[in-house]
């Protein structure tokens, strides 16, 4: 096993994939000649050429919108955004077309194409560059929506969604970009839609995904320290998403946290809260307990960022909380 | 049924004027500034129409017109819901257009689609059963009126997002020119769209990039009820590609002649150059935008005026003309189209609807990537079927590079 960054298994994926099928392309802002906005394709122009690795204008609809085409007639488009934020811009194609004309066609279409970019906090970038919008694609049947939070995970996953035939939405976060981790050599590909536990422990569940995944791995060595085991289960996948493990360490634990970078209404984390509730409801020793952002925008100041982004310090106090 | 109108005959040797390209004229005034083709060096327009090929779109042309007069009297009597939007009067554009694609053509258009479903000679019984929202419907009863997809036949229909599919048209332009085919792409909308960021993002690129796509910009002079005049600072919607610097040019979308001679130079540059072209088609909607709209905004003298240009009347004067088709056997191909309707509706209306089951169907494929413990009890993933229904509708081979 070989040990990467994120980043690099990320862009070995893409690599790996263009080079097992010629109709895998990539297509985003900044994509080629600068070599990635956040170096995640770095490399790819020089190998694969103008035409597979398309430095786009900036023009988010247009870019989601070719993807959407060129799979409707059989390639396996992967369009970059250059941060999720600007995915907005891109929704009526994700929402409207990708998610929509399979059914609306009776079966006829397939849109096999991933959005991917990094989501989430980065380092004092304010309010419109600082979103975690997972709810908004995970809202939408006919997407699949993935948050890895390792580089095993991110590697064996985008492979995963690049060879899938339904529309991807992979959304990366720009701080786990330089965390290292283990990466198998050998050709893998991790199942859409399996959650794995992370970390097993009896006293608390732990439900976290992507960066705040990261955050609770933390967290639960801290509390390990204090004699506190935590069970630590990343979903991987927001949708579909594999609730039978997260039900059973509830069962075995009988306390859930769940952790999530993103707005507490309306969001990922209050979807689970309510699976929970609903199927271990007899399990349950304490009500399940939810961290998440303040329900307020990104401030600026780095201070205030510290106390927005649920840092693990947040998360062990939360943790005692449901145990107490 | 057609008569040689003084109009139609006028309207032939009107001196052709251009408009300038700030003039804020009105619908009316704009009918009158249809340039007819101007062709360039290497325009060559379309194969003249034989006898058989101008029989074939009179018939295709009444289909469509029949077909929507009809489904607007069943809409009535309660047995299509929802929105209904008719192509009458534009049927020349649809039909002129389909006469030039090749097999492996793609195109897609918005939800006035009827027409485009039947030009492209789709049969018409899963249509209209579709309208009736019937199990049998060319979509399963699952898209209605504005979602009609036939994608064997290239044919990816109707989008209810004004604007939206001009980009996916880009795409499937992006497609063709990574595979080094020689397909080409049509992507029709309305004046209403043309406004829309989608239509500026996806001319940019396709001629940034020479994707083989033809826009279509079919002007019938307004959105919902909002007049060109009122929506675009640019009238002559066509000068637009100048922004982009694609070819553009407008065209008389109610003489089918004249909408294949400049089609056919628009494939040509799109198959052989791999070019886009940008063309406004100027034409008319009879009806209302919808069921629901009665058309105040507009007099009973201008939908009168325009349709004294009506295109099947004009394709059968045609006819009548080169003595390809006499006035007993026009009225003859118009009594087979509407016993060919009477049995669309007929069909439908013995067809099933739709099982409870279906609204699970066809969300998801099935696909190996998946882990399916998670899924197995989800409906919509439980019931998504293998996709060996949707057809390959793309040549196999895939050129690797593209220069
Ligand atoms: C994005 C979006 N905005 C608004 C609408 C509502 N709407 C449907 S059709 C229409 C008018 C479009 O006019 P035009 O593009 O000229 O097409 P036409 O109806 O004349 O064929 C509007 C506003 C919509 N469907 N999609
Ligand atoms: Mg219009």
């Amino acid at each position: 096993m070989a040990i990467l960054t994120m980043r690099e298994a990320l862009n070995q994926a893409m690599r790996e994939e263009m080079k097992r099928d010629p109709n895998v392309f990539l297509l985003g802002e900044e994509v080629g000649h600068y070599q990635g906005a956040y170096k995640i394709t770095s490399g790819l122009v020089q190998e694969f050429g103008d035409w597979r690795v398309r430095d786009t204008p900036i023009a988010e609809e247009m870019i989601a919108g070719v993807a959407v085409g060129a799979a409707w007639v059989g390639m396996r488009p992967i369009a970059e955004m250059m941060t999720f934020n600007f995915s907005l811009l891109a929704l009526d194609m994700m929402v409207n077309h990708a998610a929509k004309y399979r059914y609306m066609s009776g079966g006829q279409i397939r849109c096999p194409m991933v959005m991917r970019g990094p989501s989430g906090a980065a380092a004092q970038v304010a309010a419109q560059h600082s979103q975690s919008l997972e709810s908004y694609f995970a809202h939408v049947p006919g997407l699949i929506v993935i948050m890895p939070s390792t580089p095993k995970d991110a590697k064996g996953l985008l492979k995963a969604a690049i060879r899938d035939d339904n529309p991807v939405v992979f959304m990366e976060n720009e701080v786990l970009y330089n965390i290292k981790g283990e990466v198998p050599d050998e050709d893998y590909v991790i199942p859409i839609g399996l959650s794995e536990v992370k970390r097993t422990g009896h006293h608390v569940t732990i439900v976290a995904w992507s960066r705040m995944c990261y955050h609770s791995l933390l967290a639960a060595e801290m509390l390990a320290k204090e004699g506190i085991e935590c069970e630590v289960v990343d979903p991987r996948t927001i949708r579909p998403l594999d609730e039978a493990p997260i039900f059973d360490s509830v069962r075995k634990t009988n306390h859930c946290v769940i952790v999530e970078e993103a707005w507490p209404q309306a969001s990922v984390g209050a979807y689970i809260s309510d699976r929970v509730q609903r199927e271990c409801f007899d399990d349950l020793d304490a009500p399940v307990f939810r961290v998440n952002a303040p329900d307020v925008p990104m401030p600026y100041s780095k201070v205030l960022e510290k106390l927005y982004v649920p840092q693990p310090e947040k998360i062990v106090e939360a943790v005692k909380q449901v145990l107490a | 049924m057609p008569k040689k109108s003084a109009a139609l005959k006028s309207r032939a040797s009107a001196p052709a004027k251009s408009a300038p390209p700030a003039a804020k004229a009105s619908t009316a005034a704009r009918s009158e500034v249809v340039k007819p083709l101007a062709p360039g060096k290497t325009s060559k327009g379309a194969p003249p129409l034989d006898r058989a090929e101008a029989r074939r779109l009179y018939r295709q042309m009444l289909l469509i017109r029949r077909f929507e007069e009809r489904a607007q009297q069943i809409y009535v009597e309660g047995k299509i819901g929802g929105f209904l939007h008719l192509y009458i009067g534009q049927e020349a554009i649809a039909c002129g257009i389909m006469s030039l694609l090749h097999k492996d053509d793609y195109f897609i258009g918005a939800y006035r689609d009827h027409g485009y479903s039947l030009a492209r000679g789709a049969d018409p019984k899963p249509l209209m059963a579709e309208l009736m929202g019937r199990a049998t419907g060319i979509s399963r009863g699952k898209g209605g009126s504005m979602h009609f997809y036939d994608i064997p036949n290239g044919n990816f229909g109707g989008d209810g997002i004004v604007g939206g599919h001009i980009v996916v048209a880009a795409g499937m332009g992006y497609a063709i020119r990574l595979r080094g085919s020689e397909q080409c792409v049509v992507c029709f909308f309305g004046d209403g769209a043309i406004n829309e960021g989608a239509f500026h993002e996806a001319l940019n690129v396709s001629s940034l990039w020479d994707l083989p796509v033809v826009f279509v910009v079919e002007n019938n002079m307004y959105g919902m009820g909002t007049s060109v005049e009122r929506a675009s600072a640019v009238t002559a919607l066509h000068e637009r590609g100048a922004a982009y610097n694609m070819v553009h040019l407008p065209c008389d979308g109610m003489d089918i002649v004249k909408v294949r001679d400049t089609f056919a130079d628009a494939f040509a540059r799109a198959r052989k150059e791999k070019k886009p072209t940008f063309v406004e088609v100027i034409t008319y909607r009879y009806r209302g935008h919808s069921m629901s709209d009665p058309g105040k905004y507009r007099s009973k003298e201008e939908v009168e005026k325009w349709q004294e240009k009506d295109p099947i009347a004009r394709l059968g004067m045609f006819l009548l003309d080169h003595k390809f088709a006499t006035g007993k056997e026009l009225e003859a191909i118009d009594k087979d189209v509407m016993v060919e309707v009477d049995d669309c509706i007929k069909f439908s209306e013995e067809s099933p609807w739709p099982p409870a089951e279906y609204m699970y169907e066809d969300i998801y494929v099935k696909t190996p990537t998946l882990n399916w413990r998670a899924v197995e009890k989800d409906p919509a993933w439980e019931r998504s079927l293998p996709d060996d229904r949707v057809p390959v509708i793309y040549p196999p081979h895939v050129s690797q590079g593209v220069k």
